[in-house]
């Protein structure tokens, strides 16, 4: 950039694309920033740091909300088919029948939480489907204290806040359930006011809830670029240190994810930017490949060196 | 070869190891621990180290986006295999019910004092009242006793209290399940309202108490207190021993909150909270009990003096599970799973 300030005054149009540059980056990073509040570091005991990441509120709310419509729409399912049955035996049973539900209704909403978070997987089918699950804050094993702890909670998180709103209205009965509902609001919205993202449960409990991902490992691109080609694509140096870790990053995305028409844009870009003089009949997708393997070799080398090129803004 | 990069050279030595260590533990994910043999326990700790050195060592060598989330994501699922917890269901149980559940009891002592001056102190109070003035009845009467009220006649009262023409009935059994998991959704919430530093806890155990004096008040002025106490007290031990243990849950919290001590108030509240959990847990079991005595002991049984021994056996039962101090033998191997 500070060659082309001596050279010659550079073109409108050039500097406008260089301010646009500098603004996407600025949002990129404050996006990052955002995204690194949600990591927490876990040193094992071997010495290692795994970097969990914290479940937001939507993503739990949205899990609550996964296991609310599961429960009582089995609970519904139940105490339909047990009508059903009643009703065939004309109605003889019903009372059984309703000592029956109304167990089972208070089973399921208490312990359907405690009992698959106990389980293997430590997280509930709503929690499993986002993709979260429960954890010890301090590390060490999920016990049944814990989960106890966190899921009879949920009375004043969940049931409170409901059995007050419910209540609201114009006379005084009415406004004290509103007094009622702002109070218990205040355990209800609990997760928004906390860097952990803990519920009250969580904080009584000592959990959290992060994510659990299960990513699959994906062939390496550079496996698909063999020797013969990389000569056919000499880059030089100076070509190799066009661009960061960043835009490697994205190059990977775009190779394991892109359709045509972007790989394309993608490619021409690239092209241009380090001057490249594009061969007859070279492919979009080979072009790119060779391109990601000799930048991840130019980068990977530097980074043995110690030097982080962070992206293409990034010059030393 | 020599043209491939270092850290392509890298995963594909180890990426075999990775893949082992994932299906191990998918394997123990779906189906337990029981589903790994002897070898596969004995190799997990090995693939689990070394995929963790090399996450370190991809960190620092290699530019492959895929290669380090996914040794993330494998690296956190096998730690929380190896450090968690790996008991059974059952397993957890039996140490519920053999230590853990007593042992949080006996922690809450003081607690439980406070809990039970709380019921009995408003249910004195509301007792004291009445006798003096039954038309205190109506202001702690909560129309949850129906007809039974200062205006319902002696032999109505007495005949609420036997069942006869006994047919063991379908309807009191429901009626029991219903009083069994509304009981239990009171408690968890006298557990869970301790939080607000045990203040609403207080109030829920008084109203309850305030209720309860009111009731035996009205039976006592009938000359009908003897009565009233049997009939009460056959399930009542247990149900009102849950519901003071239940209240001592929610003051542990309260406490634990309102008063960290020498801990942070996170700290404090964690350590309090998952001892107030069992409590509460404990209650359930308790209520269910109670409920059973309520639903079938009661209206199977119509001797007075049969209902108080009834009383005074789950009375000292409770008592001697709870307080007698014990060690618990337990089996070394399952104590340290869980």
């Amino acid at each position: 950039m500070s060659d082309a300030a001596t050279a010659a005054p550079p073109s409108p149009a050039a500097t406008e694309a260089a301010r646009q540059a500098a603004v996407r980056r600025r949002q990129r990073m404050a996006l990052e920033k955002l995204q690194r509040k949600y990591i927490r570091d876990l040193v094992t005991p071997e010495g290692a740091v795994l970097h969990l990441k914290i479940a937001t509120f939507m993503e739990r709310v949205g899990a609550f909300l996964l296991d609310f419509i599961f429960q009582w729409g089995i609970v519904l399912l139940v105490a339909y088919a047990v009508g059903v049955m009643t009703s065939a035996m004309g109605w003889s049973g019903w009372e059984i029948g309703q000592a029956f539900l109304a167990v089972f209704v208070f089973v399921f909403r208490n312990f359907w939480f405690v009992f698959f978070e106990m389980g293997r997987k430590a997280a509930t089918p709503g929690k499993r489907i986002v993709g979260l699950r429960v954890a010890s804050r301090d590390g060490g094993a999920l016990r049944a204290d814990a989960v106890f702890a966190r899921n009879f909670m949920r009375e004043i998180e969940v049931g409170l806040p409901l059995t007050f709103l419910f209540g609201i209205g114009d006379d005084i009965s009415g406004l004290i359930a509103l007094f009622g509902f702002l109070w218990a609001g205040v355990f209800m919205f609990f997760p928004l006011f906390n860097k952990d993202k803990l519920r009250v449960g969580d904080l009584v409990a000592g959990t959290w809830v992060i994510h659990a991902p299960k990513d699959k490992l994906k062939a390496d691109i550079t496996s698909a670029v063999s020797g013969e080609r990389m000569a056919e694509f000499a880059f030089t140096p100076a070509q190799l240190d066009a661009y960061g870790i960043h835009e490697l990053h994205v190059l990977e995305d775009v190779l394991r994810s892109a359709t045509v028409e972007v790989r394309k844009e993608v490619a021409d870009r690239i092209r241009t930017k380090i001057a490249w003089q594009r061969q007859p009949n070279e492919e979009d997708r080979i072009f790119l490949e060779a391109y990601y393997a000799g930048l991840r070799r130019r980068l990977e080398q530097r980074m043995l060196f110690g030097e982080k090129k962070v992206d293409k803004f990034d010059t030393r | 070869m020599t043209d491939l990069l270092k850290s392509y050279r890298f995963r594909e030595e180890r990426e075999g190891d990775w893949q082992a260590l994932e299906a191990l533990l998918k394997r123990a994910e779906n189906s337990g621990v029981r589903a790994l043999s002897d070898d596969d326990i004995m190799t997990l700790p090995r693939l689990y180290r070394q995929a963790i050195s090399s996450l370190s060592v991809a960190r620092s060598i290699s530019l492959d986006q895929n290669v380090i989330v996914y040794l993330e994501g494998l690296c956190s699922r096998a730690y929380f295999f190896v450090y968690g917890t790996r008991s059974t269901f059952g397993e957890r149980l039996a140490l519920f019910f053999r230590r853990d559940w007593p042992a949080a009891v006996r922690s809450a002592g003081l607690s439980t004092l406070l809990s039970f001056a709380c019921m009995f102190g408003a249910a004195a109070l509301a007792f004291t009242l009445c006798m003096i003035d039954m038309d205190w009845f109506w202001a702690f009467n909560d129309n949850i006793m129906g007809a039974r009220n200062p205006n319902a006649t002696t032999e109505y009262l007495e005949s609420t209290l036997y069942t006869e023409g006994s047919e063991p009935g379908e309807m009191l059994g429901s009626f029991a399940a219903q009083l069994f998991s509304h009981n239990s959704q009171i408690a968890l919430f006298a557990f869970a309202l301790g939080f607000a530093f045990g203040l609403p806890t207080a109030l829920l155990l008084m109203y309850n108490g305030v209720i309860l004096g009111a009731f035996v008040a009205l039976f006592t002025d009938r000359g009908l207190g003897y009565e009233l106490l049997g009939w009460l007290l056959i399930h009542g031990v247990t149900e009102l021993f849950a519901i003071v243990l239940a209240g001592a849950a929610g003051f542990v919290i309260g406490g634990a909150v309102a008063f960290p001590g020498k801990l942070s108030r996170m700290a404090s509240a964690r350590e309090a909270g998952r001892r107030a959990a069992l409590i509460a847990a404990g209650c359930v079991v308790m209520l269910f009990l109670a409920g059973l005595l309520e639903g079938f002991g009661r209206q199977m049984i119509n001797s007075d003096l049969i209902r108080y021994s009834i009383a005074g056996g789950t009375g000292l039962l409770w008592l001697s599970y709870f307080y007698i101090p014990r060690q618990p033998r337990l089996d070394p191997a399952l104590e340290a799973r869980a």
